[in-house]
């Protein structure tokens, strides 16, 4: 090996602690990179705060004319008539038939496709599955409203005499399948973190694979199956438009699967397609239902977090 | 709080004299949070020769290691005290630069971690970021030549650093370092990573480099340390896990008679 | 001393071995369920819409006359505010995520920030759109425009972008960063020139997922005043504007089928674009992976 000397290099000088102090040039810099990433960071604030913001400034203009109690207690939704009432109950059957149904669709089906997928698939056959969920997870809800409407209406009225075009059946349904791949992901990493070790002590007693996935590693995963039951819930909630084409837009008090009704999000849509000027009761009450809306959403959220960070399941 | 130097290291201070001193360690002490890894180490560390810091895993010699160039501030909660003075300048004095310091001294990490960017600028972006403005090509075919290099991947600068064999990374880090023309190289345990034909090239590498470097190397090896190294400094976990100085001396003196009967021990494999 | 063999019973081991089939069987049903659901979904709307498809489809103005109606606004204005929120959310995303992980100290601000984030994600999008409404077209008085569009979807998709380039610079090893900084770099050097180019394959995951979603969004586009019924193309940001989700959904509320065949149609389109975008990010991301070959 060739070793080429060291140019022109004089003995080593000694240092004065003057050269390693930092330049002031440097440090303004350094501050100059940081500061908009921080306003960046700050945006997010900004936005929750527009959000509280916008919702609370309407929401009490609205409840200056509508009492609470009224909002809470009456048994009817008519705010676009002559004659208002102003029950939220009345949307809110709406929304949680809706979600009742979907999740009747979509909790079980997802977590038996996750246990499968975690317990029972081989690799080749988890390839294939695994995107396909991600596409379905993909698919503009829109879609899924025609989807709703115009495919699974026809085939349930066949099955069902008596069903509406607009019901809360087809839509719930249909919006099952929708977060069936979220239900589905989220319990099948819950799974994948329950170790391996507690598998293999299962099996070498002699247990069934079925034995050990229902009785070992889904209780071993239960916090983050339970998370995902409670998103899958709050996503129900909050989603519009396959409710808003094709569960109804007519407010009815019900817990009938097969007469239209209106969701919370559809009466949004519902009204912010008309023409309502700003400052008018009627523009306030898409406000006062999108408090609702975010309160039940932002309760179930904070639940889920709760419920992974309290009995997450430590494993070594 | 200052204490008296330790006998190892006053007789160290007699082996060679001050102007032939890279670092002089006075009473250094580090803090991980509430947890001591290092108690009071004075060692006077010589240039232009190579030194060893060896001792059993947890003794803290990584951490003394990475004093050197002040790479432990990126831990949060770390606390320094005492001083550690680098060719006459106190490297932690309240309004010294880490940067800076950096830009003096090398460093070559346990496993070869280069950056996922082409031969050329893992070796171009050191000087680069510090602005250098002389000739980038000839620095780097300087660097990569000290480094035995060059000849293996002259044709293919512009391949990813990360195609390269494990062995040929880390003389890939070592011309990294040496691209800024430092005074010292740190390297941390950097044959551990590889196989035995790639550590003996990288061990006759260091033996070159010596004559223009300052060489403070940490390994776990007894065997390297001995093959490699001019003088030893021997560490130990003492009570409470805090690291201590317990012997410097020059290497052939120190493996064959040890004045410390701890040294003695760990030498003849009672410990490890 | 080994059981007594009566205990065991093999009828008992025959029933358990039994239900573990049945159930491996409804849980394969489960799976093949979603995959049945999206087959029959693609054929429906490919029955439907790809009579409908031409050329003229796709440059006429939506009519009266289901036969004239085109999506060529719907389509233009998708594209348009695609680029703009992409132009809005990518630079702040990605900075805040960098801010997050690189420069800030763990403090209250930090962790309020982590939170607020991870809630911001699960705010069901209409909120966002009233957010839009009240904010955007109110109060700074930027009408319908295209403009309020795509601040609304910037906020919408921002904490995708934030959480996954988060994850992306996690996944930078911490050696890489130790020597960068050995070499004398100064924080934004470690964080500009060598953890965040070798964070770039995440990054884009981050980006198609936060574009993909922006493309489908249709209720706060709605509730922030993208009407259906647009005669022309936008022209800047301040002109009010349609998207194809929304135009998808205008024809899908009539009762007349030959607007289904339109929807079916424009849904096709809608499916084709975001297969685009999917694939160009992809194999962009594919590529910044290559080359870095961890």
């Amino acid at each position: 090996m060739i070793t080429l000397p060291r140019p022109d290099v004089a003995a080593p000088q000694r240092l004065r602690a003057r050269d390693l102090r930092r330049p002031p040039r440097r440090t303004l810099r350094e501050l100059a990179c940081e500061l908009p990433l921080l306003l960046a960071a700050l945006v997010s604030i900004v936005t929750t705060v527009g959000i509280i913001g916008v919702l609370a400034a309407e929401t009490l203009a609205f409840f200056r004319l509508v009492p609470l109690g009224q909002f809470l207690t009456d048994t009817q939704w008519t705010p676009l008539f002559l004659e208002k009432h102003f029950g939220i109950v009345v949307l809110l059957s709406g929304t949680l038939l809706t979600t009742a149904i979907a999740m009747l669709v979509a909790l079980p089906l997802g977590l038996l496709s996750a246990i499968y997928l975690s317990e029972y698939a081989r690799p080749g056959v988890r390839r294939v599955l695994k995107p396909v969920l991600e596409i379905l997870a993909g698919i503009p809800t829109v879609v899924y409203g025609y989807f709703a409407l115009l495919f699974v209406t026809p085939l349930l009225q066949a099955l069902i005499p008596g069903l509406a075009v607009f019901n809360a059946l087809s839509a719930g349904i249909v919006m099952g399948i929708m977060i069936l791949p979220l239900v589905s992901s989220m319990s099948e990493d819950a799974m994948a973190a329950v170790p391996r070790a507690l598998r293999e002590g299962a099996y070498a007693l002699g247990a069934t694979r079925f034995e050990v996935a229902t009785q070992i590693v889904v209780p071993a995963a239960l916090s983050g199956i339970v998370a995902a039951f409670i998103l899958a819930v709050s996503r129900a909630i909050g989603e519009t438009m396959i409710v808003a084409i094709a569960a109804g837009l007519s407010p009815t008090l019900t817990l009938n699967p097969l007469v239209p009704i209106e969701t919370m999000t559809a009466y949004i849509v519902q009204v912010s397609q008309g023409d309502t000027p700003q400052g008018t009761l009627e523009y306030r009450t898409i406000f006062a239902v999108g408090t609702t809306l975010f309160m039940l959403t932002l309760a179930l959220n904070i639940v889920s977090q709760w419920v992974l960070d309290r009995f997450r399941e430590e494993y070594q | 709080m200052v204490s008296s130097p330790s006998p190892s290291a006053a007789a160290a201070s007699a082996l060679f004299p001050a102007a032939e001193v890279a670092f002089d360690i006075r009473a250094l002490s580090l803090w991980y949070g509430s947890f001591q890894a290092l108690r009071d180490i004075t060692l006077q560390i010589p240039a232009r020769q190579v030194t060893a810091l060896i001792g059993p895993s947890g003794c803290g010699k990584s951490s003394l290691l990475r004093c050197l160039n002040r790479l432990n501030e990126l831990v949060p909660d770390v606390r320094i005290r005492g001083e550690v003075y680098f060719e006459g300048a106190n490297i932690y004095a309240p309004d010294t630069d880490p940067v800076e310091v950096r830009r003096r001294i090398g460093m070559v990490f346990q496993k070869p971690n280069p950056f996922p960017k082409s031969i050329y600028d893992n070796v171009a972006w050191g000087p680069r970021i510090n602005g250098y403005r002389g000739n980038l090509d000839e620095l780097v075919e300087r660097s990569l030549r000290r480094a035995a290099l060059w000849d293996e991947v002259k044709d293919k600068l512009r391949q990813s650093g990360l195609a390269l064999s494990g062995g040929q990374q880390q003389r890939l880090c070592i011309a990294r370092a040496l691209a800024l023309e430092p005074d010292v190289i740190l390297m941390d345990e950097p044959c551990s990573a590889l196989d035995p034909i790639a550590t003996y090239r990288i061990e006759g590498l260091i033996s070159e480099l010596k004559s223009q470097y300052t060489i403070v190397i940490v390994t776990h090896n007894m065997q390297q340390a001995s093959r490699v190294s001019d003088y030893t400094a021997f560490m130990l976990a003492g009570e409470e896990r805090v690291g201590e100085l317990i012997e410097f001396a020059p290497t052939s003196q120190f493996f064959t008679k040890p004045r410390d009967k701890r040294s003695e021990d760990y030498i003849t494999g009672r410990f490890g | 001393m080994s059981p007594p063999a009566a205990s065991y019973s093999a009828p008992h081991l025959m029933r358990r071995r039994l239900r573990g089939r049945l159930f491996e069987w409804l849980a394969l049903a489960s799976t093949v369920v979603a995959i049945v659901v999206l087959a029959l979904l693609l054929l429906d709307v490919l029955h439907d819409g790809l009579p409908r498809l031409s050329w003229s489809f796709l440059t006429n103005y939506p009519s009266r006359l289901a036969a004239r109606a085109g999506i060529a606004p719907a389509l233009v204005g998708s594209v348009a505010l695609i680029v703009l929120t992409a132009a809005l959310a990518l630079p702040t995303g990605i900075a805040a995520a960098v801010w997050l992980e690189e420069y800030a100290r763990r403090s209250w601000l930090t962790r309020v920030i982590e939170v607020n984030i991870a809630n911001l994600a699960g705010v069901p999008s209409i909120i966002y759109g009233l957010l839009g409404l009240g904010l955007f077209v109110r109060a700074l008085n930027l009408q319908r425009s295209l403009l309020a569009g795509a601040l609304t979807m910037a906020l919408l998709v921002l904490p995708i972008i934030i959480l996954n380039t988060r994850e992306a610079l996690r996944a930078v090893p911490r050696s890489q960063r130790e020597a960068a900084y050995a070499l004398g770099a100064t924080r934004s050097q470690v964080v500009w020139g060598v953890v965040v180019p070798a964070a770039l394959p995440g990054i884009f995951t981050g980006i198609i997922l936060a574009l993909s979603r922006a493309i489908g969004e249709t209720a706060p586009l709605i509730v922030v005043g993208a009407v259906a019924f647009i005669a022309f193309l936008p022209t800047s940001p301040l002109d009010p504007f349609t998207v194809l989700p929304i135009q998808i959904f205008n024809w899908v509320s009539r009762p007349q089928p030959a607007f289904h065949a339109n929807a079916a149609a424009a849904i096709l389109v809608l499916l084709v674009v975001l297969l685009s975008l999917n694939a160009t990010a992809i194999v962009l991301r594919d590529r910044a992976r290559r080359s870095l070959r961890w």
